[in-house]
């Protein structure tokens, strides 16, 4: 079962304004991309040299705060009743 | 909203309610913030609630909490990438209560209850609300920032109970960034099972319930931590945790632990037919952080995740530590307002009782224990392979002296685990002192 469908299963309430950000600036010069292999729902991804992400299958982990040593990610819960809801958590 | 509360209490998880809910009994003014729509849905653990504190605040609270099954059975797998070594547990004594204070729960439903409890007995919970910061004056916390219009509200005294990534400590400069090798990566799946087949699979009836953890290479790929799978009435769940650190060096995909544990010969058979509902994915904290310190300041406590208080060593215990600790921080709150001083030296109260307690007990005596797994990385990998390579020669039938097989197999376990010798030596020890 890939990730996606897995993530179908779940519910969000997707917010409009994305609550993690990337630095492309300083995530470029990165050497080890961590954050496209932790995140548990594959929401960063490598497209050419630059590491895109998605917010909307965010499990609000924390994973890629701690993988990102680069400074490069401005991380944030989303705003209170956004982002994933549990029930069976 | 500029009102003054007694106390404000962020994340409305075990920690926070418990506090929540003894200081609002206690007759004080108490808001309860909490991000989620309800309390419970941004909550993820393993599955199996330890209760010894709440049953104390909450005698028999099974009788009207959500609970799904009381464990009475336990079993321990050492998985090979292809073979299982097992043994097990179980006990007529856990069936009574209080059912050896094991519960398996679901936590949007759990924690949701146990909030309403807190309401209940007057304190204040508010959802769909962010806790952004701290207000700070001078040294002294006054009280939070919430995301939302007329957000900043005061208090004596603000409990952090915000969870492992402890950001509104973490933002005050209060607790460290965590470390890699500190924390670790749950990830479960709440699989559907029909109760009839899910009982007669596991062999338990009534409301008994099963606890499995297994190791190795066939549970975590080689990787430090260990994956598990717990009967709820009519679900598993079913997950692997693994160390961070441990999870960046070996670069494996996180989203293929899960996978990877599933395909596993014994995994597939117990899960058989079963149906996906949820995918979860939480941190933990793990092991040999810098424990029990940085817990209080002037006008803030830390409890529970926030304040890193889990065990993850063998017995995987968080909510009650957690409970625990928000117990602890109630009654600190409680003699600091008598007193009439929220100082960092009045509220230490918090910290002493709870080094004294098995909490800050238990957190220090396995420190050593985590550390010694985490040195010796082959206990994750090569040695359940081993232990089940040397359990297949112990069994195979074959045309040869069974003594001259035995005399092999003692020499590779000398050869080829030095070290499970040396750690039954330091376990040995480290129980005499």
């Amino acid at each position: 079962m890939e990730i996606a469908d897995k993530l179908a299963l779940n519910k969000f309430s997707v917010d409009t304004i994305p609550h993690l950000k990337i630095d492309q600036e300083k995530c470029h010069p990165c050497p080890h991309k961590n954050c496209t292999l932790v995140c548990p729902v594959s929401n960063y991804t490598q497209e050419g040299d630059r590491v895109v992400l998605s917010w909307e299958g965010c499990l609000e982990c924390g994973t890629c705060r701690i993988a990102c040593d680069q400074g490069s990610l401005q991380w944030q819960y989303p705003r209170g009743g956004f982002g994933i809801a549990y029930r069976l958590g | 909203m500029e009102e003054k509360f007694d106390a404000i209490v962020v994340g409305a998880g075990p920690a926070g309610t418990t506090a929540a809910y003894l200081l609002a009994k206690a007759g004080l003014n108490i808001i309860l913030l909490e991000r989620g729509d309800y309390p419970g849905t941004k909550n993820v653990f393993g599955g199996v609630l330890y209760s010894s504190v709440l049953n104390r605040l909450i005698p028999n609270f099974w009788e009207e909490a959500p609970v799904e099954r009381h464990v009475s059975a336990r079993q321990w797998y050492l998985l090979s990438p292809t073979d299982a070594l097992s043994f097990g547990f179980q006990s007529q004594e856990f069936d009574s209560p209080p059912f050896n204070n094991s519960f398996t729960v679901l936590r949007s439903q759990f924690d949701r209850w146990y909030a309403a409890k807190a309401e209940e007995a007057g304190a204040f919970l508010i959802t769909s609300t962010v806790v952004d910061d701290l207000l700070i004056e001078g040294e002294r916390v006054v009280g939070v920032r919430a995301r939302r219009d007329e957000g900043e509200l005061y208090a004596d005294v603000v409990i952090a109970a915000d969870g492992v990534n402890s950001l509104l400590a973490q933002k005050a400069g209060f607790r460290e960034e965590l470390k890699p090798e500190a924390v670790a990566l749950g990830i479960k799946e709440v699989i559907a099972l029909p109760t009839a087949v899910l009982e007669e699979r596991f062999h338990i009836s009534g409301d008994r319930g099963l606890a499995m953890e297994f190791f190795g290479e066939g549970a975590t790929k080689g990787l430090e931590g260990s994956a598990f799978l717990y009967t709820n009435k009519d679900s598993l769940s079913l997950g692997v945790t693994v160390v961070l650190k441990s999870l960046f060096e070996k670069k494996e995909k996180s989203v293929e632990l899960v996978e990877h544990f599933k395909s596993h010969p014994v995994v597939k058979e117990l899960i058989k037919g079963g149906e996906l509902r949820e995918y979860q994915a939480h941190l933990i904290p793990y092991g040999n952080r810098t424990l029990l310190t940085g817990l209080c300041r002037d006008g803030l406590l830390v409890v529970g995740d926030a304040a890193g208080l889990v065990n993850p060593t063998l017995y995987y215990e968080g909510t009650n530590m957690a409970m625990a600790s928000g117990a602890m921080a109630a009654e600190a709150i409680l003699a600091a307002r008598e007193e009439g001083d929220f100082s960092q030296r009045s509220l230490s109260r918090y910290q002493q009782r709870l080094e004294q307690s098995f909490v800050g007990q238990d957190l220090t005596q396995y420190r050593g224990l985590g550390r010694l797994m985490e040195e010796r990385p082959q206990l994750y990998t090569s040695y359940a392979t081993l232990l089940c390579r040397l359990a297949a020669e112990f069994l195979a039938v074959r045309e040869e002296p069974r003594g001259m097989r035995e005399r092999a197999m003692a020499g590779r376990v000398q050869k080829e685990m030095p070290d499970l010798w040396e750690a039954w030596q330091t376990v040995r020890r480290w129980y005499e002192t």
